[in-house]
């Protein structure tokens, strides 16, 4: 169920499937991002969505199916490769390094990625405190603190394509709010932007377009315009 | 009556820097990339026999032949990660000291079916013999002067690498959280790679000095290893200059014990050792307080 997107699709999932062992997490799935565009993927607990992500960057297990970013296809590529080619994580729980300082976590970010426009003004521009507390390790950060670091790690790679996973989670609202109005000037630059998100609110606020997954599969998908909440949670618990 | 104590006391020091250069190579591998080298001292001790070689069959001066060593053992170090050891770097931390326990036995036995067993030594010709006159009867030797100060500059050097470089960054990346390097695109195969190439480098530069101030043979490795572990302990997991006082310690403690009564020379160092485990078990200048 691949709907039309407003531009040349940047990422392409066709048929896609994900393995842990003989377990099938992801199944047969369909997915495409544009460039310039908000994809949210919603899903409860275990509905395959980190899992999604990981094969997209490369670091799961076995994956059967088509992606395809940017005309390439990159199932078995190195995460390495992919990261260079232009797709750049903000995983799950922020994974900083705490004893680096917060400007060696962004260094890695800068140098893992490929070149481009983004360099480490705009993200102090964006997070004015990171560059105060550019010399602390990044351990010492809160909550929030450290999931801008996470974020401006992930800007400095110059993605075309931002994968972020649950960056709202374990945040205070206002934290939230300010990350998530943030979204749409990075994606004014022209990139693609998948969210994995569990606050279904939020995420469907700034997505162009939505997936829901229920168990390993797209239960629904279109614009959140055109879908109804009764029909959103519907799938989302496959009730 | 204090001269000779403090003269041990010096002397102490100073073997504290050969302690120290045995350690560095390990203090960065199990102290900072988590990854225990069994056969750590026998690769000290494959390095001794490879210069051994260069210098009898080569005619190469001991220190020529250990600067044309370090690139290899570079190479060798990156290659045995990359190929061999990095298939059981994960959760179970007791199959790298497995492969590695099987290294160690291979290396030996390798050496003695190359080399025998006789006991070994480099030339360090002059440089062996001079000293260094200190007053009220005091001499030290220069080789051993060289040795420390080899040793803390060695210090210096992977202190400034491990944290004011880019691969210094990533190696304490991969160290923090391999998982998290790895989603973010930093191959931590190839890091730990890189940091065992300098491990090696250390190993290469411990053989030189080693293989000239003491006897070696095959069998040589494993006491290398414990003097290499207790010095890293000492000076507290993964910190370097933890491992300059750790040796230092380690040194003055054996000679001291020496002085005191010969057959207390090595069990000295064993005993400030288990003391210092006891009393202090993060060693004395831990990295993570």
């Amino acid at each position: 169920m691949i709907t039309a997107t407003t531009s040349e699709p940047l990422l392409t999932l066709a048929g896609v499937s994900v393995f842990y062992g003989n377990f099938r997490a992801i199944d047969q799935v369909d997915i495409a991002v544009g460039a310039g565009e908000v994809v949210s993927i919603i899903g409860a607990n275990g509905a395959g969505k980190t899992t999604l992500l990981r094969a997209i960057i490369g670091q799961a297990e076995r994956v059967e199916g088509r992606i395809a970013f940017a005309g390439n296809d990159i199932v078995g590529s190195s995460t390495e490769a992919i990261v260079r080619s232009g797709i750049m994580l903000v995983p799950e729980g922020r994974r900083l390094f705490p004893s680096l300082t917060v400007e060696e976590n962004l260094q890695l970010g800068w140098e893992v990625g490929r070149r481009g426009n983004i360099g480490f003004d705009n993200v102090y521009h964006l997070f004015p405190v990171l560059q105060e507390r550019r010399r602390q390790r990044a351990g010492s950060l809160s909550g929030g603190e450290q999931q801008m670091v996470a974020l401006g790690r992930a800007l400095l790679a110059n993605p075309r394509l931002l994968l972020c996973d649950e960056i709202s989670l374990g945040l205070a609202p206002r934290m939230v709010a300010e990350l998530f109005a943030l979204i749409p000037a990075i994606k004014s630059g022209g990139m693609g932007i998948l969210i994995v998100e569990q606050d279904i609110g939020r995420s469907l606020s700034v997505a162009d377009r939505f997936y829901c997954l229920l168990e390993g599969r797209v239960s629904l998908g279109g614009r959140p315009s055109e879908v109804s909440r009764e029909a959103v949670m519907r799938h989302y618990f496959g009730l | 009556m204090l001269v000779p104590w403090i003269n041990q006391l010096l002397q102490g020091i100073l073997l504290g820097g050969l302690y120290t250069l045995f350690a560095t190579g390990l203090s960065l591998s199990a102290g900072v990339m988590r990854f225990v080298n069994i056969a750590h001292g026998d690769f000290i001790v494959l390095v001794c026999f490879a210069l051994l070689v260069l210098t009898t069959a080569l005619g190469f001066n001991p220190a020529v032949a250990t600067l044309i060593v370090l690139p290899f053992a570079f190479l060798l170090g990156f290659g045995l990660q990359r190929f061999l050891l990095q298939r059981v770097v994960g959760e179970n931390v007791l199959l790298p000291i497995l492969m590695t326990f099987g290294l160690s036995i291979i290396i030996q036995n390798g050496l003695l079916e190359g080399f025998g067993a006789n006991t070994r030594k480099l030339s360090g010709g002059w440089l062996e013999t001079a000293t260094v006159a200190l007053g009220q009867g005091i001499n030290v030797g220069l080789f051993q002067v060289l040795t420390f100060i080899t040793a803390v500059a060695l210090v210096a050097v992977l202190d400034l690498l491990l944290y004011r470089t880019g691969i210094g960054a990533k190696i304490r990346a991969v160290s923090d959280d391999v998982a998290a390097a790895d989603l973010i695109g930093l191959s931590s195969s190839r890091i730990y790679a890189v940091a065992m190439g300098i491990s090696f480098v250390t190993v290469g530069i411990a053989a030189g000095f080693m293989s000239v101030w003491t006897n070696f043979d095959p069998a040589s490795g494993p006491t290398r290893l414990l003097i290499a572990f207790e010095v890293v302990v000492l000076g507290g997991l993964g910190s370097l200059w933890g491992s300059l006082a750790g040796g230092i310690v380690l040194g003055v403690a054996q000679s001291i014990g020496g002085q005191w009564d010969i057959a207390w020379q090595t069990l000295a160092g064993h005993i400030i050792f288990l003391v210092v485990l006891a009393v202090r078990p993060q060693g004395l200048f831990p990295r993570y307080g």
